[in-house]
């Protein structure tokens, strides 16, 4: 009875704030404040660090305007182009090589070594074949976007159950069949996983390509505040960039159900 | 001869060398790209025949002073590489001693990696100038944030055994980290600082190319903007050998830090 009576007892009510909370919000409020004496301090170049309240008012003008919403469009168009593009191909070549051992042996280690490069330095062959206009951005936003999409869509192939694959030639399943009904379904994860590394490849691709060479876009906005000095509105461009790329990238993870893989 | 000597005494797929039908490939990619490029179905000044490309590897040796240019580039990676294993490595430990600032800031740290950092090059070239300092800085600052993650990773995926041992000894926090958390870290943290210059040579490259100063990103920028195309398509190659080498080299040198692998 002493037991059931000790456990009808109320819980002590948990914090409002817990200590992890607590802590972030003193880091944030440290960093702030620390940002704001800087930009007030004169040690640094004047407007080199903006005061805090200059960025919120240059962030406030940047989303009300709709210029700013129109090349956000037409970088995230020149974005999902070369996703659509760059995956798609990727997807084709990575379900090959991951399908074949011996094309895998044969080409794979080009892929691999070829992936880590630096990319934006094949600027000047987009232009050259594809013009200075939206095409070059979106070659460029492609040939990054592919091999981190191919290399993964390949291990992730070859780590499918072999029972499911079983399990489709058991029925007698085509290779197209087969492609829809047991690889893909099998490969979600890989899949999303490489397309969410491949979203940030293809984003600083066409953002770099546009700050190179560009009359349109979010890498053109934050050259023009470069080449105006503004610096309040170029903090205000990163940070909403920031903000984007992070949450796009979460989102990625999120539909494909990447956050489902770490409770199981 | 008997049946079961045929198939042994025709070459099959199989008894190919994948690696050579790979190089074959290649090989024969670019001879029919010269092919091409000779018998005037693709413009010559789109896509210059490569063997015009070949030749302008010796004049970029020669005439643009490559290893001088190889070795800015070099510098430049080897002081974003200091930084990275002192700053970073330093950090993730830090970060992983308090266990209450880790589950406050690791997430931000992971959310910082998917940021695209190397966009805020124009900001850095206001704060910094143009020069190498910028573009250790781009490289630096792209390659914190895996140095960090795994560095806690590393440390905080000590074996609990290995922590009893050091515990059973009665090691100083001080002993217990030189002794047992940070060699058996060592191999989670050089994958963070491979990683991490991986990230900085891809952006220490491409900020050389961006702002035309220091290395080999600027050679290519020369060659592009004089309208060099054999010479621009070169000096993309050597970039592309660089890479390959120094991944090759990181990789080899992982490999030595984890025999077991």
């Amino acid at each position: 009875m002493a037991e059931t009576g000790r456990l009808r007892q109320p819980a002590p009510p948990a914090p409002l704030v817990g200590p992890v909370a607590l802590l972030r919000i003193a880091i944030v409020l440290a960093l702030l404040a620390l940002w704001e004496f800087l930009a007030h301090s004169g040690w640094l170049y004047r407007d080199v660090v903006p005061s805090l309240l200059s960025i919120g008012v240059a962030i406030v003008d940047l989303l009300s305007h709709t210029a700013y919403y129109y090349n956000l469009g037409v970088t995230a168009a020149e974005i999902a182009m070369a996703l659509l593009i760059g995956g798609t191909s990727g997807l084709v070549v990575g379900l090959v090589l991951g399908g074949s051992g011996f094309l895998s042996k044969a080409f794979e280690p080009y892929l691999y070594y070829l992936g880590p490069t630096p990319k934006i330095i094949f600027l000047p062959i987009a232009i050259m074949w594809f013009g200075v206009e939206t095409p070059s951005k979106i070659a460029l936003g492609t040939f990054s976007c592919f091999f981190p999409i191919a290399l993964s869509v390949a291990a992730g192939m070859r780590l499918i159950d072999r029972v499911l694959v079983r399990v489709g030639q058991s029925f007698r399943a085509s290779t197209l069949q087969m492609v829809f009904k047991i690889y893909l379904p099998a490969m979600r994860h890989p899949i999303i996983n490489g397309l969410r590394l491949g979203f940030g490849f293809a984003l600083i691709g066409t953002l770099l390509a546009e700050t190179r060479l560009s009359n349109k876009g979010i890498g053109f906005l934050i050259m023009q505040a470069d080449a105006t000095f503004d610096m309040p509105r170029m903090y205000a461009m990163l940070i909403v960039l920031f903000v984007l790329a992070i949450g796009a990238n979460a989102l990625i993870g999120r539909l494909g159900g990447l956050d489902s893989i770490k409770r199981t | 001869m008997t049946d079961a000597a045929l198939p042994t005494a025709r070459p099959s797929r199989a008894s190919l060398s994948p690696r050579l039908v790979g190089f074959a490939t290649v090989i024969g990619a670019l001879l029919a790209a010269e092919g091409l490029v000779q018998l005037g179905f693709v413009n010559r000044f789109i896509v210059p025949p490569p063997s015009e490309v070949i030749d302008a590897f010796r004049r970029i040796v020669t005439e643009e002073h490559v290893f001088r240019r190889f070795l800015a580039t070099a510098a430049e990676c080897l002081v974003a590489g200091v930084l990275l294993t002192v700053i970073g490595v330093g950090a993730g430990v830090l970060i992983n001693r308090f266990k209450l600032l880790q589950q406050a800031i690791e997430t931000w740290v992971a959310s910082v990696a998917a940021a695209p950092l190397v966009i805020m090059y124009p900001l850095f070239l206001v704060v910094f100038g143009r020069n190498a300092l910028t573009i250790v800085m781009m490289g630096f600052i792209s390659g914190l944030p895996p140095t960090i993650l795994k560095t806690i990773e590393g440390i905080s995926g000590t074996r609990q055994v290995l922590v009893n041992v050091g515990k059973s000894f009665n090691l100083s926090a001080t002993q217990q980290f030189w002794k047992i958390l940070f060699p058996a870290a060592l191999p989670t943290i050089f994958v963070g600082v491979r990683l991490g210059l991986i990230f900085a040579l891809i952006n220490i490259v491409g900020t050389e190319f961006l702002i035309n100063y220091g290395g080999l990103g600027a050679l290519i920028t020369d060659l592009a903007e004089r309208y060099d195309l054999a010479g621009t398509y070169a000096a993309i190659c050597f970039v592309i050998l660089v890479s390959v080498v120094f991944f090759l080299a990181l990789e080899q040198a992982e490999k030595w830090l984890r025999p077991a692998d």
